[in-house]
């Protein structure tokens, strides 16, 4: 039986022969994607069942043992240590995320407000630390928050801190890093949505609402709605886990996901121990996805 | 000049593209249905219909940018429905008019040519003399962005053209245009294809344009051709209630045929002819309404009218009974309220289908 | 131009200076010829011209470079067929659906976990051979795992953005396979493949989560160094190099916003 011709963005061809040709276009790259990102996924997981045997090396021996120990059940006894982390790493990430999320929307009217050729300028200024290297950006604050400047002086006048030390390593110092790390990644794609604002509807709004809060929340979130949820996405997972900025800035005082996840590639050599944290990061990422997922529906649907 | 109603024409020489039963459906949606029609060497065809008629899938079937499921289309005697777009002596004006943007006019216009790899010096002249005809040679050297709508309109045709097609198919191509501008469009539209003498077939939904620029139309329903003929034919003699509503306006009267004519709310009408029903519909269209002094012989109908629309070429009365549109010329002024006589003569009712 | 409550403007300006403040802090030390502390001790370009001294430096920035060309070329080829080649053909829902999945995973989850990947896929493949030593080799492999998405999303948005009638019309007036891909598709999607390569090209730069779990002792890029580097104390020497990359990433910036711009 001859296959049945179709007619293809004006080419005449069967299906076959044209699915064949895709296969060779799609071959090279998604070759490339299994081998190197879903095996080693796969080989990860695996991993994550295995062993450390006692010069670090890796021993197939499988057992729910990193998972446990995960959970905090070790030979000496329940430690919450572990989890601990996990959870702070949720809270770090939500809190970066909110707080950047109330910083974006005051610069972004405020760019949003300016003349055409000011605004390039402004998004330019924005866009020029969020591709400045991770590195810098978190060990420039050393800097900032060294003894000598005011900023420390401060706290050691408060009692906060030993007089003469520097303002970090510590969970402020942290955030603060986390914070100015990613305040881009919320503005840029919010900045799309604001530029886009019915100022009408606002105005209607604000007729409307006696309260600042009602105009907001009625006028101005729905619509920047879009933009809004790309940033958030494009923050709240990256910095659960992030890793440079706890390191510099919290040292072992406070240690993230990420920070647990280096030191057992690292110094600790337990690679299946590694493996286990990080499936349970890839859980947090998976349910924070399903949940912006559901939510980007329900929104849809308003 | 004789009107025809017929989608038939005569074989031989003169046949340009005949299509033949043809079917397509697109998933569960049956867009064509036993569609058969032909155009004649040199005519100006028009397919007319509402969207969703099906008359878009027409002309890709046509132009090779989709497959029948079943049935034939042939130009000038040969079998084209597996021939693939590039093979067929056929171009398209593009409702979007699909210019390359990355060429300047010249070199959209010459694409066709060059893609068949012509001689340089040919490509130039006939590029040149199509550019000239069409007001674009100032242009050439600019780039698609640089253009109004009308010109981009222009562009694209003369990219068409300049290929010298067996058929020129054209898309909706003055939707994007304002009114003012479509008018003088289908104006020059018809007198570029009078002059070079090609076959031209364009797919509207505006009825206007049908009857500015066609030789002969067909109108499409559903996937259907509902009539064909030239656009008195199909203007003055709607078929059925479709056609009538469809091109222009038309009062639509419920009619019983009893053997002195037909019985409507009206009171007895005649008619030239009796109708093939019992019961069915009539239509009269408002501008053959005539508004007279005294009651007339026959078909006479005293009404009141209700309201005044004025059109500037005309003015518009609304009437009870009815209600009725009736169309008058812009010397009378009537008001509402004013009480006149109507003759709605047997020589203009219409006869249209069968009551369902 | 819209008046702005002067509480909007204020918090805003205060961002921004919040945005800037450490970089302007690393690019003023930089100049200062204090060797350490904050002492304020007088304008120097000292610290930039020891750079060019300093061997570890050079062979770091070297490494950054050649990793990033390389990388950037080969995930431009790869990304761009994978995107016609998803794009262009009629797949089934399902597997359009699968594909999608998979160009995804490394734009959303976290890159560690990427890297950790990869540590344990190289580490299993080496058992094979001593290629997948940690080094160069492994740097690139891992920088095109996820180049390749990046720039298969770009150019895929570019190729809807050209939509079907473009390709269509070609077709009606008579082009052949070749001549439409010469002719119409390159050039249409040359923007789209630059962008993706300007992309895939900053992203590399600026790697360091990826480059950090694969790097050998003799494949250290800039960003690892700085890292080392300001683990033991931070000197001028580093301000300077920062500043150094902080002016190249302005001009990288400005360069690709004009660039597209004009495209």
């Amino acid at each position: 039986m001859t296959p049945r011709l179709i007619i293809w963005y004006g080419e005449l061809t069967t299906r076959r022969r044209l699915l064949k040709q895709g296969f060779l276009f799609l071959f090279a790259a998604m070759a490339w994607m299994m081998v190197f990102l879903v095996l080693p996924g796969l080989v990860l997981v695996v991993v994550s069942f295995a062993t450390r045997g006692a010069y670090g090396q890796l021993e197939w021996v499988f057992s729910l043992e990193n998972y446990k120990r995960l959970m905090g059940f070790s030979l000496f006894g329940w430690t919450a240590d572990y989890l601990v982390i996990l959870w702070r790493s949720v809270v770090v990430a939500f809190i970066t995320t909110l707080i950047s999320i109330i910083l974006s929307y005051p610069l972004c009217f405020f760019i949003a407000a300016r003349d055409k050729r000011s605004r390039y300028m402004w998004l330019t200024l924005v866009i020029i630390p969020f591709w400045t290297n991770m590195v810098i950006r978190t060990y420039a604050w050393f800097l900032i928050l060294a003894p000598e400047l005011p900023f420390a002086r401060i706290a050691a006048a408060l009692g906060i801190i030993t007089p003469g030390m520097p303002l970090y390593p510590n969970a402020f110092a942290v955030y603060i890093g986390m914070v100015s790390m990613f305040l881009p990644f919320v503005t840029l794609p919010l900045y799309a949505s604001v530029e886009k604002l019915d100022w009408s509807l606002v105005e209607a709004a604000q007729d409307l609402y006696a309260s600042r809060i009602r105009v907001f929340t009625q006028a101005i979130l729905p619509q920047t709605l879009p933009g809004l949820s790309v940033g958030v996405i494009l923050t709240f997972v990256p910095a659960m886990g992030m890793f440079v900025v706890p390191d510099l800035l919290g040292g072992a005082k406070y240690m993230l996901v990420g920070n647990l996840i280096q030191q057992q590639f690292g110094a600790s050599r337990d690679w299946p121990f590694g493996a286990a944290i990080s499936m349970a990061l890839m859980v947090l990422t998976m349910v924070s996805l399903q949940i912006y997922r559901r939510r980007s529906k329900e929104i849809e649907h308003i | 000049m004789k009107t025809e109603n017929a989608c038939d024409s005569e074989f031989g020489e003169q046949t340009g593209l005949v299509v033949e039963g043809v079917n397509k459906r697109f998933g569960k949606v049956e867009a064509l249905k036993d569609v058969t029609l032909q155009v004649r060497r040199g005519e100006f065809f028009t397919l007319l219909g509402p969207s969703g008629c099906g008359k878009t899938t027409l002309l890709r079937i046509i132009a090779g940018l989709e497959l029948p499921d079943s049935g034939r289309v042939m130009l000038g005697g040969q079998e084209i429905t597996s021939l693939p777009a590039t093979k067929r002596q056929v171009n398209t004006v593009f409702q979007s008019y699909a210019l390359f943007p990355h060429l300047n006019i010249f070199e959209n216009v010459a694409f066709g040519l060059r893609s068949r790899k012509f001689p340089k010096d040919e490509v130039n002249k006939r590029v040149e003399r199509r550019l000239a005809m069409l007001g674009l040679t100032e242009m050439r050297q600019r780039y698609p962005d640089q253009l109004s709508g009308g010109q981009k309109q222009r562009v694209a045709l003369a990219r068409a053209l300049v290929n010298q097609p067996e058929i020129l198919l054209l898309d909706e191509p003055m939707s994007a245009l304002d009114a003012k501008l479509r008018a003088q469009v289908q104006e020059d539209l018809r007198r570029i294809q009078r002059r070079l003498g090609r076959t031209f077939l364009l797919v509207t939904h505006d009825q206007s344009e049908a009857l500015v620029c066609s030789d002969r139309l067909a109108v499409m329903h559903e996937g259907r051709v509902v009539q064909c003929g030239t656009p008195e034919a199909v203007y003055d003699f709607p078929q059925n209630r479709f056609v009538a509503e469809f091109l222009g306006a038309a009062n639509l009267i419920e009619a019983t045929r009893v053997p002195s004519g037909v019985e409507t709310r009206f009171g007895i009408l005649q008619l030239e002819s009796p109708p093939p029903w019992t019961k069915g519909l009539l239509a009269i269209r408002p501008e053959w309404i005539r508004i007279r002094e005294n009651q007339p012989e026959a078909n006479g109908l005293r009404a009141k009218v209700s309201e005044v629309i004025y059109r500037g070429t005309n003015f518009d009365l609304w009437v009870e009974p009815g209600p009725l549109r009736v169309r008058t010329s812009s010397y009378k002024h009537f008001k509402s309220g004013d009480e006149i006589w109507l003759e709605l003569a047997a020589s203009e009712l219409v006869i249209l289908d069968e009551a369902k | 131009m819209r008046r702005t409550h002067p509480i909007i403007t204020s918090l805003a300006l205060l961002t921004m200076g919040f945005l800037y403040l450490p970089l302007l802090g690393v690019a003023v030390f930089s100049v200062n010829a204090a060797r350490r502390g904050l002492v304020w001790k007088g304008f120097t370009l000292n610290w930039y011209i020891k750079l060019f001294d300093n061997q570890w430096i050079l062979e770091a920035a070297w490494n950054t470079l050649i990793l990033a060309v390389v990388s950037t070329i080969i995930a431009t080829v790869l990304g761009t067929v994978l995107a016609i080649g998803m794009d262009r053909f009629p797949w089934k829902p399902k597997t359009s659906n699968f594909l999608d999945i998979i160009l995804h995973i490394p734009v959303v989850i976290p890159d560690i976990i990427l890297a950790a990947a990869l540590v344990v896929a190289f580490g299993l493949l080496r058992l094979l051979s001593s290629l997948f030593e940690p080094g160069l080799l492994n740097m690139i492999i891992g920088h095109i795992t996820f180049q390749i998405a990046f720039v298969a999303l770009v150019v895929r948005s570019r190729l809807t953005a050209i939509g079907r009638e473009i390709e269509e019309a070609a077709r009606d007036l008579f082009a052949s396979d070749g001549y439409l891909l010469r002719r119409i598709m390159l050039p249409l999607l040359m923007p789209g493949i630059v962008a993706g390569a300007m992309l895939a090209f900053t992203l590399s730069l600026d790697d360091f989560v990826i480059s950090f779990f694969t790097a050998g002792p003799e494949s250290q890029t800039l960003p690892l160094y700085i890292f080392a580097a300001v683990r033991r104390g931070v000197t001028p020497q580093i301000h300077a190099l920062s500043t150094l990359i902080m002016l190249i990433t302005v001009v990288l910036v400005v360069a690709t916003e004009r660039i597209t711009r004009k495209g």
